[in-house]
């Protein structure tokens, strides 16, 4: 009896925790998308982020791009071939790349590279007391730290997205010449057929979403680090759990409004 | 003013401060001493209003700290400096640049008189040499001093120090209490100090606070500290293993 308890307890906890989680969140954001009104001059700080965020991220991207498309025209490629329809391989990736494996790609890339840096730098920040520092100077953190990290990774995503979809569709038509003997020109019809205006803005919605969701996260995370370097290695770890699962969640929402029945 | 009252605080079900009230007067340099983990380091925060108490109230001049929205703590904490035991410096920031950090947030002065204003702070602290150099690159004490320096260039009329002088050398330390100590000489600043350095609190305190067990156990001038016979209070000034401190 005292283990149920224990578990109805300690699942009880964990669901107040979420929810007190996600509530410290949005407020975040709310609180960043009132400082935007700095945006100028925080420009410094925002452009170094931009710069990080893609440096960082420039060489994984690139990789996983390409492999990303050379994987999906083989797949499709190969089922396609049964029905003599290889050739159009090409409309099936651009789909595929610009509605949702684009921007997803890109989101787990930067969860991974730049959200859990995010996190590791503002966590360390927090238990080394600079955060107490900031906000005895009458700094506000969220202004300093969190506002310039939303609006940079926000403007990055989609950037890396383009790059994404882009660099997907290069691979895609290297796997379509040499494995499926389809040609570049016949590739590059097909692409321009199925690049539909609708799913680019959507894919770039989605990034952009992605982005806020994967900064505020990860700073969130970080700002309520504590305990030291356990701390902020927890944060860290929660920061990209917490940052797939709701690109996961927010990514359904989005292609269920956009294409939904 | 600081008026500390009936300060109550628990961390998950511990009591750290119990009831703790006390008067810090404008100008007076109030040092609080104690074994570690009884609540010193709290006690600022609260008057800094980084922490919350269960109970009672920090009031800074007739305005109540605890449980101000954060304009009206932002309006006290404008009056206030803290030097963090660790420096608290920003690790991508040099040393000249968290030192003027304060001053061009709140675009006080043109960027010329900043500079002018951090290196005058950086020579008094004697990190003049060490400007552009980033916290990773410099000891622990420098970047105490540079804590310091950042806390200098607000011109706070209240200054919290946390272990102000752990880590530094004999010299270095009896810089710092000279400086705590001219501070209010010369400009009136009120000090509330945290400090494990007994010379340096007989050197600079105008009251002493005994903390133990989460309780003010004597307060009292440098003078009635050295010689008290509050059994506790002797036992933690002379260091001694014998008495009623458990240190096992």
């Amino acid at each position: 009896m005292s283990r149920l308890l224990n578990l109805i307890i300690s699942t009880g906890s964990r669901i107040l925790d979420i929810i007190d989680f996600a509530g410290y969140s949005v407020v975040l954001f709310f609180k960043s998308v009132f400082y935007t009104k700095n945006v100028i001059s925080k420009r410094r700080e925002i452009i170094k982020q931009i710069y990080i965020s893609l440096v960082k991220t420039f060489g994984v991207v690139s990789i996983v791009a390409m492999f990303t498309g050379m994987i999906l025209a083989l797949q499709t490629g190969i089922e396609l071939k049964k029905f003599n329809l290889e050739d159009r391989v090409g409309n099936l990736l651009v789909a595929t790349l610009t509605r949702e494996m684009g921007p997803f790609t890109s989101a787990i890339i930067l969860i991974a590279s730049v959200g859990s840096a995010m996190a590791a730098e503002i966590g360390t920040m927090k238990v080394s007391e600079e955060i107490d520092a900031l906000t005895i100077m009458s700094i506000s953190p969220v202004k300093f730290l969190v506002m310039p990290r939303i609006v940079a990774l926000s403007i990055v995503l989609p950037i890396v997205t383009i790059y994404t979809d882009t660099l997907g569709c290069i691979g895609g038509a290297i796997i379509a010449k040499a494995q499926l003997n389809v040609s570049y020109g016949a590739f590059y019809q097909n692409i321009l057929e199925s690049l539909h205006l609708k799913a680019i803005y959507v894919g770039l919605l989605k990034a952009y979403i992605f982005g806020v969701i994967i900064s505020s996260i990860s700073c969130a995370h970080g700002l309520r680090a504590m305990n030291g370097a356990m701390g902020v290695g927890k944060a860290t770890r929660d920061s990209v759990v917490t940052s797939f699962i709701m690109v996961l969640i927010v990514g359904y929402i989005i292609t269920a409004i956009f294409y939904g029945l | 003013m600081i008026e500390l009252i009936n300060l109550y605080k628990t961390f998950e079900e511990r009591v750290i401060l119990n009831n703790i009230s006390v008067k810090i007067e404008e100008g007076e340099t109030f040092v609080i001493i104690g074994l570690s983990g009884t609540g010193k380091t709290v006690t600022l925060k609260h008057i800094a209003g980084l922490l919350e108490p269960d109970h009672g109230m920090v009031v800074i001049d007739g305005i109540s700290m605890s449980g101000s929205s954060e304009r009206v703590k932002n309006k006290l904490r404008s009056k206030m400096g803290v030097v963090f035991q660790s420096g608290a410096l920003i690790n991508w920031l040099s040393v000249g640049d968290n030192v003027a950090l304060p001053l061009r947030e709140h675009k006080r002065y043109p960027e010329a008189e900043i500079r002018e204003i951090v290196d005058e702070k950086l020579r008094l602290l004697k990190l003049y040499e060490a400007k552009d150099k980033m916290p990773s690159d410099i000891s622990g004490g420098m970047k105490k001093r540079a804590g310091l320096a950042r806390v200098l260039v607000r011109n706070p009329k209240i200054i919290l120090y946390d272990e102000p002088t752990s880590g530094l050398d004999p010299v270095m330390s009896s810089r710092i209490s000279q400086l705590i100590v001219q501070m209010k000489n010369e400009f009136g600043v009120t000090s509330v100090v945290v400090t494990h350095d007994m010379n340096s609190a007989y050197y600079i305190a105008d009251r002493i606070a005994v903390l133990y067990n989460g309780e003010i156990v004597q307060c009292d001038t440098p003078e009635n500290i050295k010689n008290t016979e509050h059994p506790v209070v002797r036992q933690f000034i002379n260091g001694s293993l014998k008495g009623p401190i458990d240190v096992d």
